[in-house]
C-alpha cells in the first residue's frame, strides 16, 4: 500500500498545525463560528446531538494493521472504545471532545493518515473498489487512480469552496463494487477496443440525496495521462456554474441535468482543450511511483483449490457456510478475499469496538499481508487470506462476535446513524436495521432468502444510500413521529437504478412486516436460481405493491 | 477597507469613480457596467481597472483585459468560491495586471487565492478588525507545499518528486 | 450563525452545545441567581413565559458570542414526573443520549455525575 513520502508527512503535520491554530482562532474571537464551521467540516469535525464527531479518512478503505491499532487506541484514549465505519469507507468517532482533535490529528499523523476533507464543499475522500488488486474481474487495481486524485484534490486553492461537496469514486472491474454511477463523478477503468490502451471511462452527476441520479457518461475513453487535467475541467465548470443559490440544487448532478449531459460536456471539452494540459498532469513517473506502492505482495505459489479447506469444511458446515457466503475469488491461486461482517444480529451496523479493530489488525498482520479494507456497506476486508488458513482465522473471528455469515444478505444492511447520533437525521436508522436483523436471523431462511441488500437512510441526504438498496429505507417525521419510507428496485452496481416508492410511510414497529410481505413475494414466486433483485426486475413493482399496501393498510 | 498582499498591508492607489466619470483620476476603477463608456474616455496615462462580480463570463471579459491593469473579483461571501476559479481562467487568458480578491475572505483562503493568481485581498473593516494582516501572512505559508502543478507553486510536491527524480539520474 | 430560530411554545427550555467538550448543556440558575450551563436537563430552568423565554435568549447569545457555546436553542417541553421533557422526539435524544446504547450519554449519567460530586 501506499506509505507517505518526506513531502506527504510535511504537508499532514502542517495541516494538524493549521487546524490547532484555527481552533485557537476560533476561540480567541478571531473566526466567527460560521466561519469557524467549513474550516472544522473541512477537517472531518462534525457537532452531532451528542458531541463532536470526528470523520477520518481512510483513503479509498485502505489500512494497514498498525493503522487500525492507532484507530483502536484513539477510540480507546479519546472516544468511547468504539467506531463505526462509513459507506464512505470512513471511520467516524462519535464522542470526541473539539479540545482533544488537534491531538487525535497528531496521532493519526503518526501512521499516515488524517481527516482531510472528509465533510464540507469540496473533494471528498476519495472511495474505489475494495477489492481492488485481488479481485478475478479487474482490469486495473484503481487505487493508484485513487491516490494521484487524493494528493491532487487535496487542499486544492482553486476547489475547495464549490457549491456543495464532490465525490468521487474509482474501480477497474467489470463488476462495480464501488457505487461509481452514485458519484458526482466515477472513473472505470478499461481498455480502448482498439488500441488496448487503458483508459478512464469517466461519468459524471450521479449522487443520492434529495435528487437521486445515475451518473452519465462524459468520456467513454480518457486516456490514462490527461486525468488530472481532465478533472480540473470538469471541477472548474462545476466551481463556477454549478448553483448557488439552493443547496439542495447545489450538487454537479442538477447542473448536468438543467444543461443537459451535451452540453455540460461541451463545456467540459471546451475549457480541457483550452487548459495547458502538461502543465497540470502528473508526469508517467510520478504515476508509476505511486502505483509500484500498490504491487502485489508476495504470494506463496498454492494449489487453486485447497485441500485443507475442503477438508475442513466438510468436517464443519456451519464453517462452510461462512467460507461460501463471506470470501470472494482472488487473482491468486490458493488465496481467498475475505470479508469480515461488522453485522452480528442485534448491533449497530458498521460498529466495531477497539478490542475488535485489534483481533482484525492482528488477523492482516498473521494472515492478509498486513493489509485490510474498509468496503461502503460497512464491513472489512482481509484482503490476502491463504485458504488453508481460513479455519484459524473464522475461530479467532468467532471468539470476538465477528464470524457472521451474512455477507451480501438481508441481515447485511448498510445503515446510516441517523438520529441515535446525527444532527442532520429526521428519525434513527440503527434500531430499524436491528429490529430486522432480528426479525430475520435465522441462518436457514437468510441462506433460502440469498443475496438481499437493505439500506437505511436516517434523512434524505441518503448517507446509507437507501435509493439503490434493493429495498432502501428512508426515515423522516410526520406529524411529530418517525416514519419509513419504504423503496423497492434499486441497485448499486455496474445495474445501477434507483428504488421507487412502494406506498405510503409506515411506523418503525411496521417495518419488519412490511420487509417481510416483500421477501415472501419473491420466496413464492421466484423462478429457479432468481435473486431478488432480478425477480423485481422481472416481475416489477405490482405484486411487492400489493403485498406491502396490506401492510400499510393494516396500520393506517 | 485594508488591502494587503503576500508582503503585508498596502495603500490602495485605486480610485473608485462615479460611473464612468474617470476625469483625470491617474488610477480608476469602475463598475463592469461602465467599463465601455471609462475605456472611450481613457486618456494614454491613465489606468483603468474594473470590478467584477464572480459570475462574469470569461468569454466577455476576455475581450477587454489588455486594456485593464486591475480587475477586482467580487467574494459575496467567503464560502463563495466561485472567485478562485474565475482568476484562474483570468490568468489562463494572459492577463498581467493586478488580481484583487474583494470581499469578506478568511485568513485561510490567502494561500489559496495567491495560488489562483490573485496579488492582493480587499477586505471589509468588520473581518480585518478581527483578522489582523499578522493572521494573513502567517496563513499563507501554513502549508508549504502543495501537490497541484500549475498554481503559481514550482515547488509544488509533484515536481520537487520530478526535480529528485532527475537529480538521482 | 444565522438568524435566531423563532420561539417555540412555551414553556420551555434553552439547550446547546458545549464549544469545547461538545456535549448538550442545559441553562439553569444557579445559587447565585444567575444563568449558569448544567450537563444535567433535570436542572434546566423551565421558561414559562415570555419574559423567561427572552431571558434565556438574551443568555444564549451572549454565551454564543462569548465563546462558551454553539447552537443554543430554545425547546418546548412538558413537565413528566417534575422535571422537563422535551416534546420533540429529536430534542428528547439530546436529553438521552443514543437509544441503541443507553450505557452512553446523558441517559448514563455522562457529565451529570461528576457535576453533582462537583
Amino acid at each position: 500500500m501506499y506509505r507517505y513520502d518526506e513531502f506527504d508527512a510535511r504537508f499532514v503535520r502542517e495541516r494538524v498545525a493549521q487546524f490547532r491554530d484555527q481552533v485557537g482562532r476560533r476561540l480567541n474571537g478571531s473566526l466567527t463560528e460560521d466561519e469557524f464551521k467549513p474550516l472544522r467540516l473541512k477537517n472531518g469535525v462534525y457537532l452531532q446531538l451528542h458531541a463532536y464527531m470526528l470523520r477520518i479518512a481512510v483513503p479509498y478503505g485502505t489500512l494497514s494493521s498498525r493503522q487500525l491499532r492507532q484507530l483502536a487506541l484513539i477510540g480507546e484514549r479519546y472516544d468511547r472504545g468504539y467506531g463505526h465505519f462509513t459507506t464512505r469507507q470512513n471511520l467516524q468517532f462519535n464522542w470526541p471532545k473539539l479540545r482533544d482533535i488537534p491531538e487525535i490529528l497528531d496521532l493519526l499523523a503518526d501512521v499516515e493518515m488524517h481527516c482531510i476533507q472528509t465533510s464540507g464543499n469540496c473533494i471528498r475522500n476519495v472511495t474505489a473498489d475494495h477489492f481492488a488488486g485481488v479481485a478475478q474481474d479487474e482490469i486495473e487495481d484503481p487505487r493508484p487512480t485513487a491516490e494521484l486524485i487524493r494528493q491532487w484534490s487535496s487542499l486544492h486553492p482553486e476547489f475547495s469552496y464549490l457549491p456543495r461537496k464532490f465525490k468521487i469514486a474509482v474501480t477497474g472491474a467489470e463488476h462495480d463494487r464501488a457505487v461509481i454511477k452514485a458519484h458526482d463523478i466515477g472513473l472505470r477503468l478499461r481498455r480502448h477496443p482498439d488500441t488496448n490502451a487503458i483508459s478512464y471511462e469517466v461519468s459524471v452527476g450521479g449522487g443520492l440525496g434529495r435528487t437521486p441520479m445515475i451518473g452519465k457518461v462524459v468520456r467513454d475513453y480518457l486516456p490514462k495521462a490527461d486525468l488530472l487535467a481532465y478533472l480540473e475541467a470538469i471541477m472548474r465548470v462545476y466551481n463556477l456554474e454549478g448553483r448557488r443559490d439552493n443547496k439542495y440544487k447545489a450538487r454537479v448532478k442538477i447542473l448536468v441535468h438543467e444543461i443537459g449531459v451535451e452540453e455540460f460536456k461541451r463545456r467540459v471539452e471546451e475549457e480541457f482543450a483550452r487548459l495547458d494540459g502538461p502543465s497540470v498532469n502528473a508526469d508517467p513517473a510520478e504515476v508509476a511511483r505511486i502505483a509500484a506502492y500498490f504491487a502485489p505482495p508476495a504470494y506463496e505459489v498454492l494449489p487453486t483449490v485447497s485441500r485443507v479447506l475442503e477438508a475442513t469444511k466438510a468436517a464443519n458446515p456451519t464453517f462452510a457456510r461462512w467460507v461460501e457466503v463471506n470470501t470472494a475469488p482472488h487473482k491468486a491461486p490458493g488465496y481467498a478475499a475475505l470479508t469480515i461482517s461488522l453485522k452480528p444480529i442485534g448491533q449497530a451496523p458498521g460498529d466495531a469496538t477497539s478490542e475488535q479493530m485489534r483481533l482484525v489488525a492482528d488477523l492482516a498482520e498473521q494472515y492478509s499481508h498486513d493489509e485490510l479494507r474498509v468496503t461502503h456497506a460497512q464491513n472489512l476486508v482481509l484482503p490476502h487470506v491463504r485458504q488453508r488458513d481460513l479455519f484459524a482465522v473464522w475461530q479467532r473471528l468467532g471468539e470476538a462476535g465477528l464470524a457472521s455469515a451474512n455477507v451480501g444478505m438481508i441481515t447485511d444492511i448498510i445503515s446510516c446513524p441517523g438520529l441515535d447520533y446525527c444532527a442532520l437525521a429526521t428519525a434513527r436508522s440503527i434500531p430499524i436495521a436491528q429490529a430486522i436483523q432480528h426479525r430475520f436471523a435465522d441462518a436457514e431462511r437468510q441462506r433460502q432468502i440469498g443475496e438481499l441488500n437493505i439500506k437505511i437512510s436516517g434523512c434524505i441526504n441518503a448517507c446509507g444510500h437507501h435509493h439503490v438498496g434493493h429495498i432502501g429505507i428512508l426515515g423522516l417525521e410526520k406529524r411529530g413521529i418517525e416514519s419509513y419510507q419504504i423503496t423497492l428496485g434499486g441497485d448499486a452496481t455496474e445495474n445501477a437504478a434507483i428504488g421507487e416508492i412502494l406506498g405510503p410511510g409506515l411506523a418503525a414497529e411496521d417495518v419488519p412486516d412490511a420487509i417481510e410481505r416483500i421477501v415472501n413475494v419473491y420466496v413464492e414466486t421466484r423462478q429457479a436460481n432468481e435473486s431478488f433483485i432480478d425477480a423485481v426486475r422481472r416481475l416489477g413493482l405490482g405484486p411487492f405493491k400489493a403485498a406491502f399496501q396490506e401492510v400499510a393498510h393494516a396500520v393506517a | 477597507m485594508l488591502l494587503l498582499d503576500r508582503t503585508g498591508t498596502k495603500t490602495d492607489v485605486w480610485t473608485r469613480s462615479e460611473g464612468a466619470a474617470i476625469d483625470n483620476l491617474s488610477h480608476a476603477l469602475v463598475d463592469w457596467e461602465a467599463l465601455p463608456d471609462a475605456l472611450r474616455q481613457k486618456a494614454r496615462d491613465q489606468r483603468i481597472g474594473v470590478s467584477v462580480p464572480n459570475h462574469i463570463g470569461i468569454a466577455e471579459l476576455k475581450l477587454v483585459l489588455r486594456q485593464l491593469s486591475l480587475v477586482s473579483v467580487a467574494f459575496p461571501a467567503f464560502s463563495d468560491g466561485r472567485g478562485f476559479s474565475l482568476a484562474k481562467l483570468i490568468r489562463n487568458h494572459g492577463f498581467t495586471g493586478t488580481l484583487r480578491a474583494s470581499g469578506p475572505l478568511i485568513a485561510d483562503q490567502f494561500a489559496y487565492a495567491l495560488s489562483c493568481g490573485f496579488d492582493e485581498i480587499e477586505l471589509p473593516e468588520t473581518s480585518a478588525a478581527r483578522q489582523p494582516v499578522e493572521q494573513w501572512l502567517a496563513a499563507a505559508s501554513r502549508i508549504s507545499h502543495g501537490y497541484q502543478r500549475g498554481y503559481g507553486d514550482n515547488h509544488n510536491i509533484l515536481d520537487q518528486r520530478r526535480a529528485a527524480r532527475a537529480a538521482a539520474g | 450563525m444565522a438568524a435566531a430560530p423563532k420561539r417555540p411554545p412555551l414553556p420551555a427550555i434553552l439547550l446547546a452545545n458545549d464549544l469545547l467538550d461538545g456535549d448538550v448543556v442545559f441553562a439553569s440558575v444557579a445559587a447565585t441567581g444567575a444563568l449558569a450551563w448544567t450537563r444535567d436537563p433535570a436542572l434546566a430552568l423551565v421558561a414559562a413565559d415570555d419574559a423567561a423565554a427572552a431571558r434565556l435568549e438574551a443568555y444564549a447569545g451572549s454565551e454564543f458570542a462569548a465563546q462558551h457555546v454553539v447552537d443554543a436553542y430554545l425547546v418546548d417541553i412538558a413537565i413528566e414526573a417534575g422535571q422537563p421533557v422535551p416534546r420533540h422526539y429529536r430534542e428528547r435524544m439530546k436529553t438521552l443520549g443514543p437509544s441503541n446504547r443507553p450505557d452512553l450519554g446523558k441517559q448514563a449519567g455522562d457529565g451529570i455525575a461528576a457535576e453533582r460530586r462537583a
